[in-house]
């Protein structure tokens, strides 16, 4: 799998990572990733489970030290000057950690106090922060006793709070639930113009829903990066058409389609329990006319027709697997 | 330095918002004032000084102190908080420094609390108020000492009770390094050199010159240098450990 090198040295990037690597002993964690995020758009990094997503979101927020390579973020070099680049960014860590016995407000404002801020701006953010995230009716309780989805949201008010020009933020709707989820998103899409954004996820509605653009990173390496409709122009459903007949015998339905010129293969659909067939095209052109017009001339009754545009968890598996 | 003072604030905070701090404060005045009392024969000895009372804080430390240092590294470490500590815009050191200080402020205020003992000696005696005061500074850097090692060993561990265990045994190495406990060790094949060396390491040494009225100012730069030492050892444990 040859290393896509996306275009790091980018003038107006607000996040450039550099050939960043890190091993872990004889582990090789990270390799030689690099990657150029601008302002307003929202990256996404997607992987398996110990690809290095984590770890490379670690070495751009100045936790981790890279083995080699860098991430200058806003101007600042992260292995040169930590703190400047510390400053510009908002990061949610994995599992959105904060301190147990505090309650929100004196968890924000101990994050507000690091980062600068002192009386009535400290209040102000605070209060933005907790209002951005609807942290209203839990703003009593220590951290400890909340539920998961308040946690996660007290995290991403700690990260928002400097209203930083770079967020990062490691699964930041893990755990959550699907209203949760909505209300997370809504604000990243809200947050997108003004920032550069990098979430991490493996939720592949997820990138469909905030990502202008995606990573997939396996075993540490960056192996594909587009939008998620260049993505999905990878899968084999890419421009398949999804066709259900009704009153007609599968089989020959099915064959007559396989002998359309377009045509790779016809296979049963895997979405239902219906007669639906799954007309898969050679190399990804588009068949639509074909399959339609061969229905009209058969004189099939068509109970459904669609285009499938592609299927990320598809594209993901088969990228993953081979790296 | 404002930054240091923001997170020893965040520490004091969190010592007082668990039942740790008035557990600890009651236990420590409790076991001071018995240990004072009968074990040191404070009133029967017909002395107006706080020997007596001095002469156990070093056991008592040794019990304590490591129940105040043990999660100051370990608990950041096993909630995860220590990433959100150092993402933060300020250098590993003011991090270190500021921990300590907070638990060592902490010590400060449980040893102040003791003042009523000075105060009744005052009353009823005529006591070297000179002693006394360097004997409270003398226990004070004792237990910066014990903590700046505490703090530096819980670094090395997500488990606080690990980390309270290996703090009381190496202070008490420390402790009783000038005693045959540890000299036995290495009397037989060692120089010279190297047994006083490892002798020179006793707090119990260093201590007990001070609250005996020898007041040394050596004294207290062995105490304030093993804290810097082991503060900077605590840097360099919290980077190499954070990732695990």
């Amino acid at each position: 799998m040859p290393t896509i090198e996306t275009d790091a040295a980018a003038p107006d990037a607000m996040i450039s990572v550099r050939h960043l690597t890190k091993h872990f002993g004889p582990i090789l964690a990270v390799d030689d990733v690099s990657l150029a995020v601008r302002r307003g758009e929202v990256l996404g990094f997607l992987g398996p489970n110990g690809a290095g997503k984590s770890t490379t979101m670690k070495m751009i927020t100045g936790f981790l030290a890279p083995s080699a390579g860098t991430a200058v973020v806003c101007g600042a070099d992260v292995t040169e000057d930590p703190i400047a680049a510390k400053r510009q960014i908002g990061y949610l860590p994995e599992g959105a950690p904060s301190y147990p016995d505090m309650t929100p407000p004196a968890f924000l404002q101990f994050v507000a106090h690091i980062r600068g801020f002192r009386g009535a701006v400290a209040r102000e953010r605070i209060q933005t922060a907790i209002a951005r995230t609807a942290l209203e009716s839990v703003l009593a309780q220590p951290i400890d006793t909340l539920s998961k989805g308040f946690k996660r949201r007290v995290g991403l008010a700690q990260a928002l709070l400097h209203d930083p020009p770079v967020l990062i933020l490691d699964e930041p709707t893990e755990g959550l639930d699907p209203n949760q989820k909505h209300e997370v998103r809504k604000l990243i899409n809200v947050l997108a113009p003004e920032k550069a954004i990098i979430i991490s996820t493996h939720l592949l509605e997820e990138v469909d829903a905030v990502c202008r653009r995606a990573v997939v990173i396996a075993n540490g390496r960056l192996v594909a990066d587009g939008t998620p409709e260049e993505l999905a122009r990878r899968s084999r459903h890419h421009n398949a058409v999804r066709i259900e007949v009704t009153h007609a015998a599968a089989g020959e339905v099915s064959a007559a389609l396989a002998r359309l010129p377009g045509v790779a293969s016809v296979e049963p659909a895997d979405d239902d329990e219906s007669e639906a067939l799954m007309v898969f095209a050679k190399d990804g052109r588009s068949i639509v006319a074909e399959v339609a017009d061969l229905a009209r001339a058969m004189r099939w009754e068509v109970a459904g027709l669609r285009v499938e545009r592609g299927r990320l968890d598809d594209v993901f598996r088969t990228i993953t697997a081979t790296a | 330095m404002g930054h240091i003072a923001v997170i020893v604030r965040r520490e004091l905070a969190s010592y007082f918002a668990t039942p740790l701090a008035y557990v600890f404060i009651v236990i420590f005045l409790a076991m001071a004032g018995a240990l004072a009392f009968f074990v040191g024969n404070f009133f029967d000895r017909g002395q107006a000084d706080l020997q007596p009372f001095f002469t156990f804080h070093p056991w008592l430390y040794l019990v304590l102190i490591p129940a105040l240092a043990m999660r100051l590294w370990a608990e950041e470490r096993k909630s995860g908080t220590i990433e959100l500590l150092l993402t933060l815009p300020i250098s590993m050191t003011e991090a270190v420094i500021g921990k300590f200080l907070a638990s060592w402020i902490f010590a400060g205020i449980a040893l102040a609390l003791t003042a009523p003992f000075w105060i009744t000696v005052d009353y009823l005696g005529r006591p070297d108020n000179g002693v006394i005061l360097a004997s409270y500074i003398a226990s004070f850097l004792m237990a910066g000492a014990f903590l700046a090692i505490g703090a530096c060993l819980s670094a090395l561990t997500k488990n606080q009770v690990i980390a309270f265990v290996v703090t009381a045994a190496v202070c008490f190495v420390f402790t009783v390094s000038g005693s045959p406990i540890v000299l036995g060790f290495v009397k037989g094949w060692a120089p010279q050199a190297v047994i006083s060396t490892v002798a020179g390491f006793s707090f119990l040494t260093h201590f007990n010159a001070i609250i005996r009225g020898v007041i040394d100012l050596r004294d207290a730069v062995f105490f304030l240098s093993t804290i810097a030492f082991f503060l900077y050892a605590n840097t360099i444990i919290v980077d190499l450990k954070k990732a695990d």
